[in-house]
Parts: C-alpha cells; sequence; structure tokens
C-alpha cells in the first residue's frame, strides 16, 4: 500500500536562506509520524507548504488513497484543506478567539455545509435540508465538545477558555473539517505533565478511530517518543535521520545536532532513555 | 462617585480648569476672531466671543463629567452636560423661551438619569465584587428570545401605527423616513465591516449604482419601482462584484485606501458621463412610485386613471405619497434586518466572522477568503443598492452630488458606532447620527459640532461601540435541549 503522504524533494528558500533542501519523506494513514529537530530547523516552513501557506520552491507533496493521488503544490490555498482533506494547527494557537467554542467547531465544517451556494442559501426560507444539515453539523461539533470535556466552555468564546483548552479545541476544529492527514504544530507547547498525557491519548484515539494520519511537530521529546511510529529528524533543512523512535535516539547525527557535540549523558537527560521514561509514566 | 473619583487620582476641578484654558488658548484665535469684509472690499475682524465661551464651557463640563463617569450610564451624563451647556448658550444668543426651557428640561432629566446610573452602577460594584457566576440555562435563554421576540414586535407595532400619530406630520415622517434609509445602508455595510471585518470606506458606490439604476431604468424603459427595486439590488450587487474582485488579496488599510478609491471613481464617471447620468446635472423627473401600479398620488390623475385618494374615497392630501413612501422604506428594512439576521447564523454569517477573527485560519479549515469576501461584498452592495432605488424614487431626481465620501463615512460611522456587527446597535446609532444633527437643527452651525462631541464621548466611554457585546449565533444550552429530545424521542419509540 503506497503512503498516504509522500513528499520528495521539497525545497523552499526564502531569498539566500535555503530553509529547506530537498527534503523527502513520508507519512502513513493512521500512524503517527514526528517531526523533530533543533529550533529553527524548517519543521514548521514544511508544514506551511504542506498547508498551501507557502508555493514550495521544488519538489512535490502528493497525497494518495484508493481514490486517487492529488499533487499538493500545484493546489492553492485553503483547497489543500477542502479538497485534499489536509488539517492543521499552529504554534501560536490561531482560533476564531471572539467566536464561541461551538461556533469554532461548526465554522471548521463550512466546506461540508456550504458545498454549492443555493442549499447553503436555504437558511433564508429554512429549508429542511439547510435545517438537516445544520443539525448533523451541530452533532458533530457536540460530540467533540463532549470528547473533549468542553461542555462547560461550549458557549464561552474561544479566547477565554484556558490555554490547554485552547490547544484541544484547536485540534478539534481541525477535526471537523474531516481530514485524512492531520498537521500538529507543538500541540503540547504550554501544557502540563497532566494535559501532555491527556493530549497523547486523544491523538492515539483520533488515529484508530478515525484513521487519520498524523503529522506532529514537538519538542516533548518524551510524548515523541512514546506514541510516534516514525520520527524523522530536520536540521538546517536537511533530514539528518528517519526511523523508529529507537533508531533515531541513538542516532550519532542527531545528537549532534542537538548538542553541538557528542555527549550522551546530556542527551540522556533531554530526551529520557526508554525504561526511564517507562518507569515515570507508571 | 466619590470612590471612582479617588481611583482616578488627581482633582476634576483642576483638571477641567487647565483643560479649559488649553481650550481658550486654541480657540480664541481660530473661532473667536473671523475676518470679514463687505463690498467696498474693507476687511476687519469680527469678534465671537460667545462662540469661544461655548467650547471653553464644553471643554469645561466634559472634563469635570470624564473621569467621574464611566460605562453606559456615563453616555447620559455626557449628553446631559452637552445639552445643558447648550440650552444656557443658545439662550444667550438667540433662543426663545420654549426652546430655552425644553433644552434644560432635557439637560436636566438627562443628569438626573445620569448620576443615578452612575450611583447604581457603583452599588453593583460593590455588590458583585465577588460574582456567583451562574451558566446560562436553556429555560433563561428560551426567556430572553420570547421577551426580545416580543420588544420587536413592539417596535415594529410602533413603527407601523407611527404615521396615523397624531403628531407625526411631514417634518416627522421625512426624518424616520431618512432615519430608516440609513438604516437600511448602516444593516448592509454592516456585512462588510461589521461581520467580515473588512474597512469599507467606498459603500456610497453601490447606493448610487442602485440610484442611478432606478432612475434609468424607470426614465428609459418605463420599469415599475416593484420590479426596478430587485434590478437595482442586482445590478448593485454585480457592481460589488466587481469591485470586489480586485481587492481580495487586500486587507486592513489598504483595502480601505482601494474601497475608497471606487466610491470616489464612480461619483466622478457619473459626473463625467453626461450622456448616461446626465452630468452634474443628473437626472430629473424621476418617476415616484404608484400605489402597487394600481392608483398614483397625484392630485389631478391623467385621463382614465385613478388616483389613491379617488380609489380609497379619501380626501386629497400630499402626505399619503409620504406615508406610502414611509411603509415601503419600512419594509425595506424589515426586509434587511431579516436577512441579515439570518446570514449571519448560517454557514456564510459565522464564516464572515471567522474571516474578521483570523483569515489564515479560515484558509486552514478550507474556508476560501476569496469567495467568502466576495459574497460579502456583494450582499451588503444589494442592500446598499436597494437603499439607493428608494432614495431615487423619494427624491424624484438623482446627482452625483448625493453620492458624497461624506455619505460612506456616515454610514460606516453608524456601523462602528454601534457596535460593530449588532443590528440593534446600528439601530442606535442610526438614532443618534441621523437624528441628534436633526434634533440640534435650532442651533444652526452648532449640531456639527455637538455631534462631533457626542462621537467623541461615545469612543471615550464606549470604545467598541455602543452595544459591543456579542451574542452568539448558535447555543450549546439550546442545542443540548435539542439532543435530549431527540433522545428521549428515541427512547419512547420501541
Amino acid at each position: 500500500m503506497s503512503p498516504l503522504l509522500k513528499v520528495s524533494d521539497l525545497t523552499m528558500r526564502f531569498g539566500g536562506l535555503t530553509a529547506i533542501d530537498a527534503l523527502s519523506f513520508e507519512a502513513e494513514q493512521g500512524k503517527i509520524t514526528s517531526l523533530i529537530g533543533p529550533n529553527g530547523a524548517g519543521k514548521t516552513t514544511v508544514f506551511n507548504c504542506l498547508t498551501g501557506f507557502y508555493r514550495p520552491g521544488g519538489g512535490s507533496i502528493s497525497l494518495s488513497d484508493d481514490a486517487g493521488t492529488l499533487e499538493l503544490t500545484r493546489m492553492t490555498g485553503h483547497r489543500i484543506n477542502a479538497r485534499g482533506r489536509v488539517a492543521r494547527t499552529f504554534q501560536n494557537i490561531r482560533l476564531f478567539a471572539r467566536m464561541t467554542v461551538l461556533e469554532n467547531l461548526l465554522v471548521a465544517q463550512h466546506v461540508s455545509l456550504h458545498r454549492s451556494w443555493f442549499p447553503a442559501m436555504g437558511g433564508l426560507w429554512n429549508s429542511a435540508a439547510y435545517r438537516q444539515a445544520q443539525e448533523k453539523a451541530i452533532d458533530v461539533a457536540a460530540s467533540w465538545i463532549e470528547r473533549l470535556d468542553l461542555e462547560d466552555w461550549a458557549d464561552q468564546e474561544a479566547g477565554s477558555l484556558p490555554y490547554g483548552h485552547q490547544r484541544r479545541l484547536e485540534i478539534a476544529r481541525a477535526m471537523c473539517t474531516g481530514p485524512r492527514l492531520l498537521c500538529l504544530d507543538e500541540p503540547a507547547a504550554g501544557l502540563n505533565g497532566a494535559e501532555s498525557v491527556q493530549l497523547a491519548k486523544l491523538l492515539e484515539d483520533m488515529r484508530t478511530e478515525f484513521g487519520v494520519g498524523i503529522l506532529l511537530i514537538e519538542h516533548d521529546m518524551k510524548m515523541v517518543m512514546d506514541i510516534s511510529h516514525h520520527v524523522i529528524v530536520l536540521d538546517y533543512g536537511r533530514k539528518i535521520a528517519q526511523g523508529s523512535p529507537q533508531e533515531v535516539r541513538n542516532d550519532p547525527a542527531v545528537i549532534r545536532a542537538y548538542l553541538g557535540a557528542e555527549q550522551d549523558d546530556d542527551l540522556e537527560d533531554l530526551i529520557g532513555d526508554d525504561t526511564t521514561g517507562r518507569e515515570i509514566e507508571a | 462617585m466619590t470612590e471612582i473619583r479617588n481611583q482616578q487620582g488627581g482633582l476634576p476641578w483642576r483638571d477641567a480648569f487647565f483643560g479649559s484654558i488649553r481650550a481658550f488658548i486654541l480657540s480664541v484665535a481660530i473661532v473667536g476672531m473671523r475676518t470679514t469684509s463687505d463690498e467696498t472690499g474693507v476687511l476687519w475682524i469680527d469678534y465671537k466671543p460667545w462662540d469661544v465661551v461655548t467650547i471653553v464651557a464644553t471643554v469645561f463640563v466634559v472634563r469635570l463629567l470624564l473621569p467621574s463617569a464611566r460605562g453606559a450610564h456615563s453616555l447620559l451624563v455626557g449628553l446631559a452636560a452637552l445639552v445643558s451647556v447648550f440650552a444656557i448658550i443658545g439662550y444667550a444668543r438667540h433662543f426663545g423661551e420654549i426652546q430655552f426651557a425644553t433644552f434644560l428640561v432635557a439637560g436636566l432629566v438627562l443628569s438626573v438619569a445620569g448620576f443615578a446610573s452612575v450611583a447604581a452602577a457603583n452599588e453593583r460594584m460593590r455588590t458583585l465584587l465577588t460574582p456567583a457566576s451562574q451558566p446560562v440555562t436553556a429555560g433563561a435563554l428560551a426567556r430572553r428570545a420570547s421577551r426580545n421576540r416580543g420588544l420587536v414586535l413592539l417596535g415594529l407595532a410602533a413603527a407601523v401605527l407611527f404615521p396615523f400619530l397624531p403628531f407625526a406630520d411631514r417634518y416627522w415622517l421625512d426624518l424616520a423616513i431618512l432615519i430608516l434609509t440609513y438604516l437600511v445602508l448602516g444593516w448592509g455595510l454592516n456585512i462588510v465591516v461589521g461581520l467580515a471585518g473588512l474597512l469599507d470606506l467606498g459603500f456610497v458606490a453601490f447606493y448610487a449604482v442602485g440610484a442611478y439604476a432606478y432612475a434609468l431604468l424607470a426614465i428609459h424603459l418605463d420599469v415599475s419601482f416593484w420590479l426596478a427595486l430587485p434590478l437595482a439590488a442586482l445590478l448593485a450587487a454585480f457592481a460589488g462584484f466587481l469591485l470586489g474582485f480586485p481587492v481580495l488579496r487586500l486587507r486592513g488599510d489598504y483595502f480601505a485606501i482601494v474601497t475608497l478609491g471606487f466610491g470616489e471613481i464612480i461619483r466622478i464617471v457619473l459626473l463625467n458621463w453626461s450622456e448616461m447620468s446626465g452630468g452634474p446635472d443628473g437626472l430629473t423627473g424621476v418617476p415616484r412610485p404608484s400605489f402597487f401600479g394600481i392608483a398614483g398620488f397625484e392630485r389631478n390623475p391623467s385621463e382614465g386613471e385613478t388616483a389613491f385618494h379617488q380609489l380609497f374615497g379619501l380626501e386629497f392630501s400630499t402626505m399619503h405619497r409620504i406615508v406610502f413612501l414611509y411603509f415601503i422604506v419600512l419594509a425595506l428594512a424589515v426586509l434587511a434586518s431579516y436577512v441579515a439576521k439570518t446570514l449571519r447564523r448560517m454557514p456564510i454569517g459565522r464564516a464572515w466572522e471567522a474571516l474578521r477573527e483570523d483569515e489564515i485560519a479560515c484558509q486552514a479549515v478550507g474556508i476560501s477568503r476569496a469567495s467568502i469576501k466576495l459574497w460579502a461584498f456583494m450582499i451588503s452592495a444589494a442592500f446598499g443598492g436597494m437603499a439607493g432605488a428608494f432614495f431615487a424614487t423619494r427624491q424624484g431626481y438623482v446627482s452625483p452630488e448625493s453620492f458624497t465620501f461624506i455619505e460612506s463615512a456616515i454610514v460606516l460611522a453608524i456601523v462602528v458606532l454601534g457596535g460593530m456587527g449588532s443590528q440593534l446597535g446600528v439601530f442606535l446609532a442610526t438614532l443618534l447620527i441621523i437624528g441628534l444633527p436633526e434634533a440640534f437643527r435650532e442651533v444652526e452651525q452648532y449640531r456639527m459640532l455637538v455631534f462631533g462631541a457626542a462621537m467623541v464621548l461615545v469612543m471615550i466611554w464606549k470604545p467598541g461601540g455602543l452595544l459591543a457585546g456579542r451574542e452568539p449565533s448558535v447555543r450549546y444550552a439550546q442545542v443540548k435541549n435539542r439532543m435530549r429530545k431527540k433522545l428521549s424521542v428515541l427512547e419512547e419509540t420501541p
């Protein structure tokens, strides 16, 4: 079976700076693929190319399933979500801050509600089809509100939510667009230990229940190592290592990139080794 | 009162004193002295001490009240201050006793109301220091909804009965028609500015397109008003589509500047394309609306036609047409209100608000920014077009002079003052912005000053607009109720 996402020779330049240099990787459906690397390695730039915010200078990004293959570099802006079904979250949360939690989740279903303009305008004369579509959308939103335990917050402005809730709401909003590939940009940033564990559980549920492929940028190494199926390490826009968490952890190139020298002890502190990680969790 | 003053620190009296000294220095040369000449060409300086006194007194009162009043109630205090000052100054200048008394009583009533509400707000503040936040229940929501429905129906009934009230003479009806016209414009612009968050400075372009569309259709093709109305709306929407295209990629200040340019382009085209638009003379003889094509409002109808008063066996009165115009614009306003309110709760309305909140996130959830912006532009333009067609039929002539930038600015001021997105806010702001200059017509040249001062006061005390709060388009509390009902139905059916 061919992978869900196949990136080959992706290149992105800003003036003289090469942010991504001939990067190739794959992500599979229903699996979690993590993108790690030091700050400025180009991880978010990869996301921006994937989701149509940047137009890459070269290479291809193709998304395939049973129905066929889509070339994302040829698609623009909103179509990547609407047709390609790639959803994303942002490093610095971008919710519709003055709209309520429920409304945020409804806006995310805009594409399915507004597929053609005539039925979508049915609200003006309150047509039955329109009402049904609305109720269905509200049910989807409500199911996410319940799943994320946001019932008490549902009518609050999204911007007024505690930080951890905002993070999860942004993920729920992305899921409400009905994606097959979900790109999460540092979803655990700013979360406390308990919230991180909760988040890991949520990601696990999403991938098993909805079969969505997850592409994850994360600095919380414990989380990355615990939940990823595949890890790709970037540095200065190039891929320096890839493989299972275990393989990446012991890769000398990764250690060099993170620490600038071969200091295994420090790396142990940074990403923890398998046994200590498990013990803490237990 | 004292509590708030203490929090502010400083002495309002001293502040007011220095403020009025600054006002005096600024105004004494600019306002207080004016060069005039007679026909012989001799120049001399005309001294206007009362004008300076007016300004200094206003600044004094405003500076005095400014620190003591915050929140909704403070608006009353500000208005009270203004009205009182103008009553006194006006009396000193050229007011009659009756006008003076009216203003003074209004000022006193507003003062009492204002200070009472300041006191009440202080009291509330004390009791609410530890708020027991209660979640909104579905029942409370339903009660509030039914109460609001009741108020809306009451308001509508009052609007329908208005022309038949004894005091509703020509003046009042004309004012009401003017206010309702701006209300339609305001609700239209509200979609682009309030909901979609795009600062459109050229809204008058669509007003002009609507007006000229109706005038041309009616003069050349003899199209009736009722047919021309939707056509004018469509043409204006098309203009919105054309103007919308080039600005799709712009936002913020750049968007505002380009729309400003478009407003002017339309006006200048109308001014110069004489064969089509009659140039600066405009188009005269725009047909007045008939009573649904059945009867006109003429005193002496042409051969073989019946006039409105004959049809209903009434005495002829010029008021019939005015009342009819009033009902037309009332119907337009009700339609505009319904459409705008419904659109806000539909996916497209939520997408507009999402666009205002975050364009990037909009794109990330698959919303096409271009199409959403175009829709906002077109629908809002259609409202402008309808108002324009009505304007043309009411005036009986159209000329480019009616569609200057100041019209855009007034409508924009209505939307911003109303609180960006709130329909009721737009209504209140229309009353204030269109009604206030009328109410102060007695003081002639000062009415624009009052207007400006009122704007400044509102922006100081209510920076988000009169009604800045946002009502969610849908509430979970209600939805949950519906789902529970659905579940219970499922349980009952075996």
